[in-house]
């Protein structure tokens, strides 16, 4: 029997991005809000100050501030007719160990979405006629939002983390200096873009030379002190290099605990209990909503948290998998289409190019989490894809993120001894004539991709893991085939001696080969129940009183990272349950 | 923002709830404490007699095998003089090898190496060292009549080739090239990793390089792209 907790207005299942932006909505606006996390509490100056944080061993790899495979993992097989295996050491997910999530170990790249990706099967019809769309393997469908409709929150976003970058579209006007195939903005990033350096030095004067439009990546490790409209002030990112997998001890990237912490935590309606599981979302019995959560604390005690509203705020898979073991809606299942839990898995589709010049200056150690540069002339629907076997495209960048040198050793010419003397000769060359291209390839879901339960495996509590069935769109392979060329253009262009291209997507899709860390889908959002596992309010169709927010709602992925969607969507849900939901407690139109 | 400050008051007078128990882990307002947590201050590798490999036949094999994947030579001195045999046991002992993160439950599927892509193990990088060292050193009884440790360097690298190419079976409970490509990661972790985790002694690795270290600041550096700047390399901490 459960103990039980007294009862939350809302009570919000992982303290991450999306958790963190709600929570400080919903307090407020004066609701009560509890927040149950399965790791502990972690800061950024009790934690992972200067003196801890420049640890590669650590943290780059040994990934000790990322959630152990032991803990909570996911099956994986390809196809349907094989037997799924459990992922058991690090890959391709990256959820946090500590409250913040992955919010606190991130990069840093700061994106939206291109009005395009959020439209692609009304959009793809629309120019390409309906052949193009439906090819019998992706599974295409819009968002139920338009970029223009969470434009205002995509903003708020920015303004809470600070984001450095350069607008280039304001309200439709163009003006060169930042990315010109952006979609309307209302005003400008809060800070300025980071420095340009080398490796960025050089792909901007290539890809100009070669008529394409270079710009820096928008980034959450900010270029000057900034104080965010919580009140809460940051400082002037030092270009460590140490943001991926690292904390930050300089206030510099942008996180939970950075932006949002310092005011939520104080907020006497709000309260955190850390490692703590949520297992399931417990229903009522009237089958239109749920009562609460059930979670097991650290000694393996069961509680219940009654409350009025659920937010579901873990990570994808956690949130799909919470959904599943609660039996809420119907597990989505490929052969009928039927079914909306699980539905609509995508990851990311990356290729591109490693490169080496002869007698460069590159030092890599001079970086941050999410700068570089960027092309989007073959991302989107930038370009023409009338003549070509696929849609969508990539974000082709190439990075000044840091130059951490365990993880770089691998990184030689091809033909370069791994080992011997031959090693450290071409190591202690190449090191700072290393740079690479790497394309953030968009990611269509298939008919065939699905997330459900594992029959096999279990984790620590004895709840089934979840299982993905997944392989990459041929729409995809054959997108990552062409922007993988003109990367390689580009490194030629760059001046690069040494151009070896690399395409993630000619192979099978793995979990355990780190493409990318983006996984996207299983509770989609969506106008049509029988399609999306939640409205565009990410509001379950299922149950009124349960929201489920997060990168789960993406019906595909674009060729950016997802973590400003993710902050964007969940303001925007936020505001909506304290603005209309909680006075009417219903379906959102 | 007065407005939304009026709100949040507001609410808190709303919100009031009834006193009850708080969990262990239960927060209300900002925690107090705010000196370093213990539990993230680094722990530097452990001095003295060696925690596991404590056999003298695997501390010899496993040094034999680390200076041929980083000898010494005009560029910096080998793995074991940067310590990198040291660093190894201390890892050993430690939640590394006792494979602390990993997902270990059974059973492992049929194909699961395949589908992976990657092989996967239920073992612990400390057993799986256990056997695979032992292997090696058989399989140079076998082939050779003579320990590892005593074969000229060409015949030791034709060995270690043939690990790496996966020509050479060592036994068949070690996945030969997945224990060599463990061996080569822990020698490069070694030779890479701040000194403090007992290899890259003196900085050897960072400078061979020019990785300048634990540094935190580059903003005096960072417009003078292209440079050789020429920075010395810090650690984390200092030398004892």
């Amino acid at each position: 029997m459960a103990n039980k907790r007294p009862k939350a207005d809302v009570v919000v299942v992982g303290l991450g991005w999306s958790g963190s932006l709600m929570a400080e909505e919903l307090t407020r606006a004066g609701l009560n809000v509890v927040a149950i996390d399965r790791g502990p509490w972690i800061d950024t100056s009790t934690h992972t100050p200067p003196a801890v944080d420049p640890d590669e061993l650590r943290w780059g790899q040994r990934k000790e501030l990322l959630a152990p495979p032991r803990d909570n993992t996911v099956t994986f097989r390809n196809r349907a007719d094989q037997v799924a295996a459990p992922l058991r050491d690090y890959g391709i997910y990256e959820m946090g160990r500590g409250v913040g999530g992955a919010g606190f170990h991130w990069a840093g790249m700061a994106w939206r979405f291109s009005p395009w990706d959020f439209q692609v099967r009304s959009k793809t019809i629309e120019r390409y006629g309906r052949a193009k769309a439906e090819d019998g393997d992706m599974q295409l469908q819009d968002w139920g939002v338009t970029y223009d409709e969470l434009e205002p929150f995509y903003d708020q976003w920015e303004r809470i983390a600070g984001i450095s970058g350069q607008a280039s579209n304001i309200k439709g006007k163009i003006t060169p200096g930042g990315n010109v195939f952006e979609g309307p903005r209302s005003r400008d990033y809060p800070t300025p873009k980071l420095k340009t350096l080398r490796m960025m030095e050089l792909f901007n004067t290539a890809t100009t030379n070669m008529g394409l439009h270079p710009f820096t990546i928008p980034v959450a490790n900010i270029s000057q002190p900034y104080t965010n409209p919580l009140g809460v002030t940051m400082g002037a990112c030092t270009y460590c290099g140490f943001c991926l997998a690292y904390g930050c001890g300089n206030f510099s990237k942008s996180s939970p605990q950075a932006c949002i912490f310092p005011v939520l935590v104080r907020r006497p309606n709000f309260k955190v209990i850390t490692k703590s599981c949520v297992t399931k979302v417990n229903k009522a019995a009237d089958g239109k909503t749920v009562t609460g959560v059930t979670f097991v604390d650290e000694h393996g005690r069961e509680w219940e948290q009654p409350a009025d509203i659920v937010c579901l705020t873990a990570f994808q898979v956690d949130n799909v998998r919470i959904l599943l073991n609660s039996q809420i809606g119907k597990t989505f299942d490929p052969q009928t289409g039927e079914g909306t839990i699980g539905r609509n898995f995508s990851f990311q589709t990356v290729s591109g190019t490693d490169m080496w010049f002869e007698d460069e200056q590159i030092n890599p150690f001079i970086g941050t989490g999410g700068l570089g540069s960027q092309i989007d002339d073959y991302n989107g629907d930038n370009f023409d894809h009338s003549k070509l076997d696929f849609i969508g495209g990539a974000g082709i960048l190439t990075l000044s993120r840091d130059g951490a040198p365990i993880g770089k050793a691998n990184n030689l010419p091809p033909g370069t001894p791994r080992w011997g003397s031959g090693f450290k000769k071409g190591y202690a060359k190449y090191y700072r004539n290393y740079g690479t291209i790497f394309n953030q390839g968009c990611s269509m879901p298939t008919k065939k991709a699905t997330l459900d339960l594992d029959p096999t495996y279990r984790d620590k509590f004895g709840v089934p893991l979840l299982r993905l069935t997944y392989d990459y769109a041929q729409s995809d392979r054959n997108m990552a085939k062409f922007t993988m060329d003109r990367a390689v253009e580009i490194a030629r262009e760059m001046g690069a001696a040494h151009v070896s291209g690399f395409n993630f997507a000619d192979k099978s899709f793995s979990t355990a080969v780190i493409a990318s860390d983006h996984v996207i889908g299983g509770a989609v959002m969506g106008d049509d129940p029988a399609t999306s596992a939640v409205n565009s309010w990410l509001q379950s169709w299922d149950a009124h009183n349960l929201f489920v927010v997060g990168a789960s709602a993406f019906p595909n992925n674009a060729g950016y990272n997802p973590t400003g969607t993710v902050g964007a969507l969940a303001i925007r849900t936020a505001q909506a349950i304290h603005q209309t939901y909680v006075h009417n407690p219903a379906p959102l139109a | 923002m007065k407005r939304r400050e009026i709100l949040s008051s507001l609410g808190a007078a709303v919100a009031a709830v009834p006193a009850a128990k708080l969990l262990a882990n239960e927060m209300e307002g900002f925690p107090h404490d705010m000196a370093l947590d213990q539990a993230f201050v680094p722990v530097p590798a452990a001095t003295g007699a060696p925690q596991v490999l404590t056999r003298e036949i695997d501390r010899r094999t496993v040094s034999a095998v680390f200076d041929r994947l980083i000898p010494g030579d005009e560029l910096g001195p080998s793995a074991t003089d940067a310590g990198c045999v040291d660093f190894l046991d201390s890892q050993l002992a430690g939640t590394f090898g006792q494979g602390a993160s990993l997902y270990r439950a059974g059973p492992k599927a049929v194909g699961e190496d395949a589908l992976m892509q990657k092989p996967q193990f239920i073992a612990t990088p400390r057993e799986r060292y256990e056997t695979g060292l032992r292997a090696l050193e058989a399989y140079a009884q076998r082939t050779h009549k003579a320990s590892f440790a005593d074969l000229k360097p060409d015949q030791q690298d034709a060995i270690l080739h043939g690990m790496e190419t996966g020509t050479i079976e060592l036994a068949p409970e070690v996945n030969t090239p997945a224990f060599f490509e463990l061996m080569l990661a822990n020698v490069r972790e070694g030779y890479f990793a701040d000194p403090m985790y007992g290899g890259n002694k003196n900085m050897v690795g960072w400078k061979m390089i020019g990785f300048p270290g634990a540094r935190y600041d580059y903003r005096l550096y960072a417009d003078r792209t292209g440079e050789d700047l020429g920075l010395e390399p810090v650690s984390l901490i200092p030398k004892a």
